[in-house]
């Protein structure tokens, strides 16, 4: 392996701007936040021998939804196998792995749509690039925490929310594309897996290019640890091995897989539930609008309550998630029975907003917990709560649904148990997060503190 | 390894942030366009 990638040659000199690490961590997440844009893929792969409607030997839509679940479960399960890694490699090394595999995903899906295998497809895209996406979501957290010791929560915020962007780019991008490279006797989707691939691996290389380490002496100007100040922040660094045997991460994971849970479900079901609550007053077009707004609330939560958790501490900030998380859902069963759209948007809008909030703090309050020493690979291991999240928000949304629908309750009810669940999941959540308190020294590294 | 001194430009910084902001800023205008669908 050239020295390029080497962690020496990655620790910038005097004089780098901390200024240049935003960018090239943006230049990442947005390129993998694509992955929440996958669904603008469903219809048209449901008709690739068809092209006008499905044919009988198309793909069906549950076959194509699993193409994003299993990127999304490799997701979490590699950020966890691969997270040592990329803490001892520096995230020069992992940000071109990431962008190696996340194109290649798109590369060998492509030719999986081309041979309409869906085999390579879910090989291609949920393989190969959930591999890419765990390894490129963790990359650049310990860096950003490093080159920000006085805002940790802003600077991985940045970058979080880039993921939340991603799909804001990769949306639109298949549209145009699609609408480009189609003729009479294909859809373009192949062509455009193949240029989005290309697309997304220039930027993700020039993300590698420009990031760098800080010195292990580096320390912005005036910068004076806040450590004394407040019980919840150590001094000390816990090893990703005994971290994962804490009751501190448990409840992390807990408060992690919670928070996600309750908004993921939301999320995936949004369009068809403001329909069914408010019939006749929200039409599709309007309900695609609510899909763009919350879209937006969940990239902007990730800067805005990540910021404030460095004011007002990762604690209080989860604590303020789930309690007002949990009278919002509460809340969402009687807006709809006031028939008030602009109150149910408004308490979603809010929701989603901490859903984001509860992805972009997540990185602090580990390194507030464990240090910054593994504070990567202990991130990663964290995100196999996003895993099972992934599965159980959904799960729990449209079978219940199903459920009630079954048993004879009118579309626009079929929510309220749904509403109430979330609150109750909240409230475990709120409960974890009640028990965090600092980890016993005996799990520190070294004795003396060690402030990076 | 003592790392060498490398001054980062002003230039260098802006087209960092050009390179990444300008297709997010032209994803959050789509994303609003059509959010406004909702008011519409």
């Amino acid at each position: 392996m050239p020295s390029f990638f080497d962690r020496g040659s990655q620790i910038a000199g005097p004089g780098f701007s901390r200024w240049l690490v935003p960018p090239a961590a943006l230049a990442i997440h947005l390129c993998i936040g694509q992955a929440y844009a996958f669904s603008v893929f469903n219809l048209p792969m449901s008709k690739l021998i068809g092209l006008t409607k499905p044919a009988p030997d198309d793909w069906t839509i549950p076959q194509l939804g699993w193409i994003f679940s299993i990127a999304i479960a490799v997701l979490g399960l590699s950020a966890a196998f691969f997270g040592r890694w990329v803490e001892s490699g520096g995230p020069r090394r992992a940000m071109f792995t990431s962008a190696c595999f996340f194109a290649a995903g798109f590369a060998v899906a492509a030719f999986g749509i081309q041979l309409h295998n869906i085999w390579i497809v879910y090989f291609g895209y949920g393989v190969l690039g959930g591999v890419g996406l765990g390894i490129g979501y963790i990359s650049p957290v310990s860096t950003l925490i490093k080159w920000f010791p006085d805002r940790p929560g802003m600077a991985t915020g940045m970058a979080i929310m880039g993921f939340g962007g991603g799909a804001m780019i990769g949306s639109p991008l298949a549209v145009l594309l699609m609408k480009y490279y189609a003729t009479s006797a294909s859809l373009g989707v192949a062509e455009t897996f193949l240029t989005m691939g290309v697309l997304y691996f220039v930027l993700m290389l020039f993300g590698a290019f420009i990031v760098r380490l800080p010195a292990d002496d580096w320390a912005p100007a005036g910068y004076v640890p806040r450590v004394a100040a407040n019980r919840m922040i150590t001094a000390g660094h816990v090893p990703v091995e005994a971290a994962t045997g804490t009751r501190q991460f448990w409840l992390l994971w807990l408060v992690l897989c919670m928070n996600v849970t309750a908004g993921i479900g939301v999320l995936g079901q949004a369009s068809p539930m403001i329909q069914e609550m408010f019939p006749g007053r929200v039409s599709a077009v309007a309900a695609s609008g609510f899909v763009g707004l919350l879209s937006l609330f969940n990239m902007a939560g990730r800067f805005v309550w990540s910021s404030t958790s460095d004011y007002i501490g990762r604690r209080n900030t989860y604590m303020v998630f789930f309690v007002l998380g949990i009278v919002l859902y509460a809340a969402v069963p009687t807006t709809g029975h006031m028939g008030s759209v602009a109150l149910f948007v408004a308490a979603y809008a809010v929701i989603l907003s901490m859903y984001g909030g509860g992805f972009a703090t997540i990185p602090a309050y580990l390194k507030d917990t464990f240090g910054t020493m593994h504070v990567g690979a202990i991130h990663g291991r964290l995100l196999t709560a996003w895993s099972v999240a992934g599965v159980l928000g959904p799960v729990l949304v449209n079978y219940i649904r199903d459920y009630q629908l079954a048993h004879g309750v009118a579309k626009t009810d079929a929510y309220t148990v749904t509403m109430y669940l979330m609150a109750a999941l909240l409230a475990v959540g709120l409960a974890a997060n009640w028990l965090m308190t600092p980890v016993d020294k005996r799990h520190h590294y070294r004795a003396e503190p060690v402030e990076a | 390894m003592a790392a060498k001194p490398q001054k980062s430009s002003p230039l260098l910084i802006v087209l960092a942030w050009a390179i990444v902001g300008i297709p997010w800023i032209w994803g959050i205008t789509q994303t609003l366009k059509n959010a406004a669908k909702l008011f519409g």
